[in-house]
């Protein structure tokens, strides 16, 4: 039996007086491995400690402790979530009493009290909440998100940020994610490697189980809480949205459901079953965690040093069935929505018509566009089908671009002719 | 980090992109890839099928209407809302019939019990091959794979009669105590 000393608080202390001696070290000398251009020293730890980072979602307590005990002394941390009583296993940053409170705010405070000379900020709220300059401050960009969604969005955005005259627009992406024994890391070059949209297609979607199943014979208790979710919900109280994070109607939910259950002879409907299959809750195993967040810091610390070659792109860990890891480069695609082609920015007199436009978009030797359709954010400019929407489109063309979009919106124009949508950054020029 | 940007010029030396203007709304991927498969639905629609957009900006809100010629369902006019969220192609869209109809595949709430829209949605599949799927199933309803139970059990023991109760069903008529909408003669 090995005995582990508790950490008393003299020793704590000590530990705050530390010199990192080993990560110094680690900076300090060039390695086998170590980048020949690379120059180690002074230099280099600078400008590891003035790295700007952000780190965010669940895997957050792991990635923000790992920065901070890494040398990076200026973290940014965002989360949207509240701490809940079921965080407390694994989320080592929180405590009973924190409850309720913003996770953000609580591990940022933590963190900082606890290691010295490092600056936390939180922000309690949405990725979604910032604009690029938000993010344009930061060296990089450190994700533990827990949707492919938000993944989706950052990735994008950053995407859009390059700008070949400016390098520090570049904010290399972090990618971790966990699903029980199962993770993945991934570095993210924006415009430079694969994205997260040319990878979409690998992400194994969300088990659903045959609506004709759930409506006739339920098998498992989730087929009766699936049911209940779906059907029971909507012939019952279709004018109201459920609120899964309300818990009359997951109560609601749970008593139907087990009154399914009882039907067909099925046991195992609990509450808690009830909100994790509603909710689409993914076990979390905190060592899982723990290896894909340290995986993904390693990164972190090893782009913003450059002591030594970083992950290229995408690696993959299975723990589910022994152990396996595997390292692999997945190549970008070619006709990505979002970084297959940048936006490119094209000069207009606001004065000209959509036609006009059009027709210039057909005589562009990289478009030659015959049929296209084009849209901004918010308006459908002109679609070429279906008919209907031709027809509600049609009064578009001879509108001045000045009425349809402002000075530098962007327009998306896809062709039946190309696999692979343009974009294009309108500037008028009178 | 400066070896990144080293490499990064190295890899687009060629690239002319320009500076940046302000920065203002982007088209999403989500728009990109519904704005292509609409436009591939040109040798689809055809005469049984078109769409209409209640607000022609949204692109992701549309209604589908079916009026196929020839099966049992011939002659009606089936309407399909779709609802689809930015997180499209990598969830399926919505898809209801807003319409109370007599159909094993769906039921009276309009939910659709159609393979791609659920368990087998891919995000290499696109808006035709779920409006394909809807097509079929006024073509080969299927007893199989029941979401009405009492159409099901109808089709699968007798195929005549219920016929007979799809076209009473159509003209707004009642088919075992229910009560159908009227859906054809539009």
């Amino acid at each position: 039996m090995v005995k582990i000393p508790a950490c008393s608080k003299t020793m704590r202390q000590n530990i705050d007086k530390l010199p990192r001696t080993y990560l110094d070290n680690l900076l300090s000398k060039p390695g086998p491995a170590s980048d020949p251009d690379w120059v180690p020293g002074p230099e280099t730890i600078s400008a590891l400690e003035s790295s700007k980072v952000l780190g965010a979602g669940g895997l957050g307590c792991e990635i923000l402790k790992n920065l901070a005990l890494s040398g990076f002394k200026d973290i940014h941390v965002i989360d949207m979530d509240t701490i809940d009583v079921s965080n407390l296993n694994r989320q080592f940053l929180f405590r009973e009493a924190d409850v309720g409170k913003s996770k953000a705010e609580v591990a940022a405070a933590f963190v900082e009290k606890r290691v010295k000379g490092v600056k936390i900020t939180p922000y309690n709220g949405k990725i979604q909440d910032k604009d690029e300059d938000y993010y344009m401050q930061f060296k990089m960009v450190i994700c533990g998100l827990d949707s492919i969604e938000a993944r989706r969005w950052i990735n994008a955005t950053l995407v859009d940020m390059v700008d070949m005259e400016d390098p520090e627009s570049l904010k290399p992406l972090i990618d971790g994610g966990t699903e029980g024994f199962k993770g993945q890391a991934r570095v993210i070059l924006p415009t430079m490697n694969s994205c997260i949209e040319c990878q979409l297609d690998m992400h194994a979607p969300r088990a659903a189980v045959p609506l004709c199943t759930l409506a006739t014979i339920p098998r498992q208790p989730s087929h009766c809480i699936e049911w209940a979710h779906i059907i029971a919900w909507e012939e019952h109280r279709k004018d109201e949205v459920l609120d899964t994070d309300d818990p009359e109607h997951i109560t609601w939910l749970y008593q139907k459901a087990l009154a399914r259950a009882q039907d067909f002879n099925i046991p195992g409907v609990t509450y808690s079953l009830t909100q994790g299959v509603v909710k689409n809750i993914i076990p979390a195993i905190a060592s899982t965690n723990a290896i894909i967040a340290a995986a993904c810091c390693n990164e972190a610390f090893k782009i913003a040093t450059s002591c030594n070659p970083f992950l290229q792109n995408y690696m993959m860990y299975s723990g589910d069935e022994g152990v396996y890891t595997y390292t692999f480069d997945t190549e970008r695609k070619e006709d990505c929505p979002v970084c297959g082609n940048l936006a490119r920015n094209l000069t207009v007199n606001p004065n000209m018509t959509l036609q006009d436009l059009i027709d210039s978009l057909g005589e562009r030797a990289e478009a030659q566009l015959k049929k296209p359709t084009l849209r901004s954010e918010e308006r459908s400019l002109y679609s070429q089908f279906p008919q209907s929407l031709r027809e509600q489109t049609a009064p578009n063309l001879s509108k001045k671009l000045s009425e349809l979009v402002v000075d530098g919106e962007e327009i998306g124009v896809s062709d039946p002719a190309f696999t692979i949508a343009f974009k294009y950054k309108l500037i008028f020029v009178s | 980090m400066l070896k990144i940007w080293s490499m990064k010029q190295q890899q687009q030396k060629d690239a002319n992109a320009e500076g940046a203007g302000p920065k203002k709304k982007k088209v999403t991927a989500a728009q990109l890839r519904v704005q292509k498969d609409l436009a591939e639905l040109e040798g689809t629609l055809g005469r049984t099928m078109k769409t209409s957009f209640p607000n022609p900006d949204d692109i992701l809100n549309f209604t589908l209407t079916i009026e196929p010629d020839e099966g049992m369902y011939k002659g009606g006019s089936f309407h399909f809302n779709f609802a689809i969220n930015q997180n499209f192609p990598h969830d399926p869209p919505k898809v209801k019939c807003t319409q109370k109809i007599y159909h094993p595949n769906i039921d009276l709430e309009g939910n659709v019990c159609l393979n791609i829209l659920r368990e087998d949605w891919k995000p290499v599949l696109n808006l035709n091959a779920v409006i394909v799927g809807l097509q079929f199933l006024f073509l080969e309803p299927n007893a199989s794979d029941p979401l009405n139970k009492e159409a099901a059990e109808d089709l699968r023991s007798n195929r005549e009669g219920f016929k007979r109760n799809v076209r009473t069903s159509m003209s707004g008529g009642a088919v075992k105590h229910e009560n159908y909408e009227r859906v054809i003669g539009k």
